[in-house]
């Protein structure tokens, strides 16, 4: 039994569905200086392992309100409020990553070495070694771990990336369209990859498109959002896994795409 | 799940990883291919110059041109062998070294330094980047009148001008490598926690690392030029010593031999940091090649 398949079995065992984290927001508001309200008095409650997807227009705010969930941006009006489910992960430092639109690699570590940055500092190095490779395994590239970044593909990076994210089992994942640089059949193959740890680990994820096939394909629930507010609010009922063409999915996609490109017109 | 199968069994693409992979490099020259087995390839380079020096020995031998203007080959070898005999040769090759090697870490210590911290702090740089880039206008060679005013013709005044020849460079291309290390590393560095230490250890400097390296090319070249010129000026050992003794007594075959180690030693350094460079910066595609 390879490594990672030991670490994912013993896990499976131990971890419960919310092993996530919770999050609500109440009357958040932010405005950058000297510019119009970006996010205006959202309301929203994300329940521990849920997956979210926020859609909108480039612009409509949806990246803001991710970094205000994550912390990396002060409200200016409002209250985030993030904790633990029944079976959060220990460790407030780990539980929330994140994983960019770039892949954001430091180009003169070796692959393995990027991925151990997503483990902090408490872990010693024969620990940090085993951990990434077990997660690189679980992407595909093991074999690649000695590599230097700069002799991979780009899909090939964003999984070295989406590792980086997993390494030290967050609670929370946030996804700031972190496919849309790939080709087609990278990205499908991704969302599939990125699926199965999620229904594997148990995580909250937020995972911010403008793409909506991508929404409706990976989340339980989206999100429209418009000119910094939620505009439609649906569950997607379809069971996994999913095939994309599947008509009830084509059906939610075709009502999402109203709403986002009808107020234009 | 399913879709990843299905993609996985079209037709054409029957490898992903394959396709994934990137491309293997095609040489941009086309080899030559000669019946000899000689390596051919590494020799020509040397076909010139070979045919220059043979050319200027047969010259010589054959009196079409004065040895007292150019010597021969031969005798700048014989020069040199003569001098390594004495000992003299090796005496005022090391002093000329140890002046050009501590003015180098002198002037590039503190470029480094000032670099460093200019690059990292907006108020070091706001106190101190415009009179640095004052000083950097008056080319410091002319300063050489001054410089033997104040120091005298000893070591100080040599190091001096080696070392604030060398700054500059250094400390424009460090501020520029620390300035231009990409903001979005830095800011995937700060939200995966690293605290500022190790965010200047693992991301700043590194990133700032080619440019550095840059400088101290550059920064060798001038090194080596303002050696020669202060010692050719004012000196009493050394190279450039050695060589204005030669003149003065007219041997011709030791002023070219020093200009032969001149450029040999400049060689050496600029190989020595090319060699750095390749094991420092191995992860840049740009560099793997050099």
């Amino acid at each position: 039994m390879s490594a990672a398949t030991a670490l994912r079995v013993e896990d499976a065992s131990a971890r419960p569905r919310d092993a996530g984290l919770a999050i609500t927001l109440r009357g958040l508001s932010k405005t950058f200086e000297g510019g119009a309200p970006v996010i205006r008095g959202l309301d929203l409650h994300v329940p521990a392992g849920q997956f979210v997807a926020v859609v909108g227009r480039s612009g409509c705010g949806k990246s803001t309100l991710l970094r205000l969930i994550l912390g990396l941006e002060e409200p200016s009006a409002g209250r985030v409020t993030v904790n633990g489910g029944a079976g959060a992960g220990k460790g407030a430092g780990s539980s929330k990553k994140i994983m960019f639109q770039e892949p954001r690699l430091l180009p003169w570590a070796r692959v393995a070495d990027n991925v151990a940055v997503g483990l902090g500092r408490e872990i010693g190095r024969a620990e940090r070694r085993i951990r990434a490779l077990a997660v690189l395994d679980e992407v595909g590239l093991a074999e690649k771990a000695g590599n230097w970044p700069a002799t991979l593909s780009g899909g090939q990076r964003q999984r070295v990336a989406l590792a980086r994210a997993l390494v030290s089992r967050p609670a929370l994942l946030a996804l700031d369209e972190p496919l849309g640089a790939l080709d087609a059949l990278t990205r499908i193959e991704m969302q599939a990859m990125i699926e199965r740890i999620w229904e594997d680990q148990g995580f909250t994820a937020i995972l911010v498109t403008h793409d909506v096939s991508e929404a409706v394909a990976m989340a339980d629930r989206i999100l429209v959002v418009e000119e910094g507010a939620i505009a439609l609010d649906v569950a997607v009922d379809v069971p996994r896994p999913r095939r994309r063409g599947d008509p009830a999915l084509a059906e939610l996609e075709g009502r999402i795409l109203d709403r986002l490109l009808g107020r234009s017109a | 799940m399913a879709d990843s199968a299905a993609i996985r069994s079209l037709p054409g693409r029957a490898n992903r990883a394959e396709a994934a992979a990137p491309l293997p490099r095609k040489p941009l020259h086309v080899p030559l291919r000669l019946p000899l087995r000689l390596p051919i390839g590494r020799l020509l380079p040397w076909l010139l110059p070979s045919l220059v020096i043979v050319g200027w020995q047969a010259a010589a031998s054959f009196g079409l041109v004065s040895t007292r203007f150019m010597p021969a080959p031969l005798d700048v070898a014989a020069a040199g062998w003569r001098l390594a005999q004495t000992g003299e040769l090796w005496e005022n090759l090391w002093v000329s070294f140890a002046r050009a090697a501590s003015g180098f870490l002198i002037g590039g210590g503190i470029g480094l330094f000032f670099g460093l911290a200019n690059g990292l702090s907006n108020l070091s740089e706001k106190l101190t980047d415009t009179t640095l880039q004052m000083v950097r206008n008056v080319p410091h060679l002319s300063l050489i009148p001054l410089v033997i005013l104040w120091f005298g013709i000893d070591e100080g005044a040599k190091l001096f001008l080696v070392a604030l020849g060398v700054f500059f460079p250094i400390y424009a291309n460090t501020l520029h490598g620390i300035r231009s290390v990409d903001p979005q590393l830095i800011e995937m560095g700060r939200v995966y926690g690293m605290n500022r230490r190790e965010l200047f250890w693992r991301v700043v400097l590194p990133g700032a690392l080619p440019s550095i390296f840059v400088g101290i090319r550059y920064a060798l070249g001038i090194m080596w030029l303002t050696l020669i010129v202060a010692e050719t000026i004012s000196a009493n050992s050394g190279l450039g010593y050695m060589a204005m003794q030669a003149r003065e007594f007219m041997l011709v075959d030791v002023v070219v031999l020093a200009i032969l180690i001149y450029a040999a030693l400049g060689k050496l350094a600029d190989s020595l940091t090319r060699a750095l460079e390749r094991t420092c910066l191995a992860w840049n595609p740009a560099y793997r090649n050099t």
